[in-house]
């Protein structure tokens, strides 16, 4: 077996890129846009556990993503709002009165638990539903997707409860923290920078355990692992709920560090958004979702505001090449070419 | 007398009106080396997937007293009965030691699959051994040569504590030595077994069998040892052929 030491190494610079380097040579603007790229990166492991490893091409991430989001918007407009207040927005174009589903979100601890157990439930739910019926592939990822393009529609439709289109926003505090303080924006980036480091430790341990093996034989014989005696379906129902709550709790932390969560940041777009970044990274690899997701954030806004009308061809351009040349992600070019040349 | 045996009575399986299995009965024992036998179409493969759970079947299949037919897949296998495939089919991104590690485990608890194998549990180094692949552990599967994987196969019964083992043609595409190190092999494994081998390789199924059932048309057109399965003239009819036979 390979040692774990060339693993450390990638995650110790990683965690000093992060944790130290980045908030000494970033601005605040560009500390904050990172700490949202750390989301989308967070949201890129769970993808690259049920996709990389589990075969799931989970085209609907978004709906786990703004379930996270939304119950931490609801907790913050609720704290704003004081003890027994009612949000602004519900005063504008609801009753005035806080619906009775959303007080249980007034307790920070509820918050923070429903943020992890609302999206896991809701995947364990469907995971039931689908791999149980043997539904996979293509079908499973139309289904997916067909889930996030519902679940917006469900937001954009509920203006009185949920801000409809506008979605929530203008928060000013985070937990009691002031967040228009540039120090508390900063912690915030920590946090997220602290989840994403620990969520690698998650998906780090899942891949080398025993499950990590069983998992990539259910990736690629399903029905063989039937004769050993495994059901197939509970091994993959594990995955996509680790990777639903990690949305989960991505969207949670975008929600302080962007200030808004609407349904535009949740449907389809922003589901697809998701894999560009797993894709071409190396879906199967540790480390390659997560860094290729803040690589195709950081390269998606610096071109953009090089070439404002240009930058979506040179997304597409890049997603062509790497699936063409790297199908498997830039992360395995390394070995590819180790190999290229053993063989000359 | 052997305690535990597989006993079919009366399984049939239909597909959209086409009678695949036609009431076949017939009784294997432990320590039995059944080979079943019959040309393209007879139902063999069928039978083999209708006792693994592949495919809706009436009548009864018990093994131990316990009913097989129409259970999930995975659930008959953890009554004990495993099967290998006619191509192999191995997991071939995980190496020799991985493929025998993931046979072995499906009584593991959450615990134990969340955290690393730490050592080879000793029914996978026992197996490593059996099947001769000891020095190619670390190797991944997908590189092993045909026969190998053949092997990896039966070894991942082995660990599986498979009581029954359905081998659908294990020696297909290999050379003269591996199918002699095969049989050698299933000879042993028998033992302890109740063992049905599904083969087309005449000579293999000489070497080896201690009685031989043969299919055609979905039913059982003669059971024996191998000499009174060659003598019946049904059989020389359909199937072996007369002057064959007589050579």
């Amino acid at each position: 077996m390979k040692g774990e030491y060339p693993k450390i190494a990638t995650f110790a610079v990683i965690a000093v890129a992060l944790l130290v380097l980045a908030p000494a040579v970033l601005s605040d603007f560009r500390l904050a846009l990172l700490g949202r790229f750390v989301c989308y990166a967070i949201v890129a492991v769970g993808i690259g556990l049920a996709w990389g490893r589990g075969g799931m091409l989970t085209l609907g991430q978004g709906v786990f993503f703004g379930l996270g989001a939304y119950v931490m918007a609801m907790h913050l407009k609720l704290a704003d709002a004081g003890p027994t207040g009612v949000p602004d927005f519900m005063k504008l174009y609801g009753s005035g009165v806080v619906p009775g589903w959303w007080e249980p979100f007034r307790n920070p601890v509820v918050t923070v638990l429903a943020i992890v157990l609302v999206p896991a439930l809701v995947a364990f739910g469907l995971g039931m539903a689908i791999f149980r019926r043997r539904v996979r592939g293509a079908y499973f990822a139309i289904l997916s997707q067909a889930l996030a393009a519902a679940f917006a529609i469900l937001l954009v439709g509920q203006q009185a409860t949920i801000g409809g289109t506008n979605g929530l926003n203008g928060f000013r505090s985070f937990f009691g923290f002031n967040l228009f303080d540039p120090v508390n924006k900063r912690m915030l980036f920590y946090i997220a920078a602290g989840t994403l480091l620990a969520m690698l430790l998650v998906v780090w341990q899942l891949y080398r355990s025993r499950y990590g093996e069983l998992l990539i034989a259910v990736r690629d014989q399903e029905n063989r692992v039937r004769f050993l005696g495994y059901d197939p379906a509970n091994v993959k129902i594990v995955a996509y709920v680790v990777a639903a709550a990690m949305a989960g709790v991505a969207g949670a932390l975008f929600v302080p560090i962007v200030g808004i969560i609407s349904p535009a940041s949740v449907g389809v777009v922003p589901s697809i958004a998701f894999l560009i970044g797993v894709a071409i990274g190396g879906r199967s690899t540790l480390f390659g979702p997560a860094l290729g997701a803040i690589a195709v954030a950081w390269a998606q806004t610096s071109l953009s505001e090089s070439f404002p009308s240009f930058w979506i061809y040179f997304q597409g351009a890049l997603f062509v090449l790497v699936v063409a040349f790297l199908p498997r992600g830039l992360s395995t070019a390394g070995s590819i070419l180790n190999r290229r040349r053993e063989t000359a | 007398m052997k305690s535990d045996y597989l006993e079919l009575t009366d399984v049939r399986v239909t597909f959209d009106g086409f009678v695949a299995v036609d009431g076949v009965t017939m009784t294997v024992l432990q320590g039995d080396l059944r080979f079943l036998i019959g040309p393209n179409g007879a139902g063999k493969t069928t039978l083999v997937d209708a006792i693994t759970g592949l495919v809706p079947a009436t009548g009864s299949a018990t093994f131990g007293r316990t009913e097989l037919l129409n259970r999930k897949v995975h659930k008959i296998a953890r009554l004990g009965v495993g099967r290998t495939f006619q191509t192999a089919s191995v997991f071939e991104e995980l190496t020799v030691l991985q493929n025998l590690d993931i046979a072995a485990g499906a009584g593991r608890g959450p615990l134990t699959m969340l955290r690393k194998r730490s050592s080879t549990p000793p029914e996978v180094e026992s197996a490593l051994e059996v099947i001769g692949l000891a020095d190619l552990r670390d190797q991944q599967a997908g590189v092993l040569a045909h026969g190998q994987k053949q092997w990896l196969e039966i070894g991942m019964l082995l660990v599986q504590d498979s009581k029954v083992l359905l081998l659908d043609e294990p020696v297909a595409g290999m050379s003269a030595e591996e199918r002699q190190q095969t049989g050698e092999l299933l000879q042993r494994i028998g033992e302890n077994c109740t063992v049905i081998v599904v083969e087309h390789d005449m000579d293999f199924m000489r070497s080896f069998a201690t009685s031989v059932t043969v299919l055609h048309a979905g039913k059982v057109l003669s059971e024996g040892t191998v000499a009174q399965v060659q003598a019946d003239p049904k059989v020389q009819e359909v199937y072996l052929g007369r002057t064959e036979v007589k050579a």
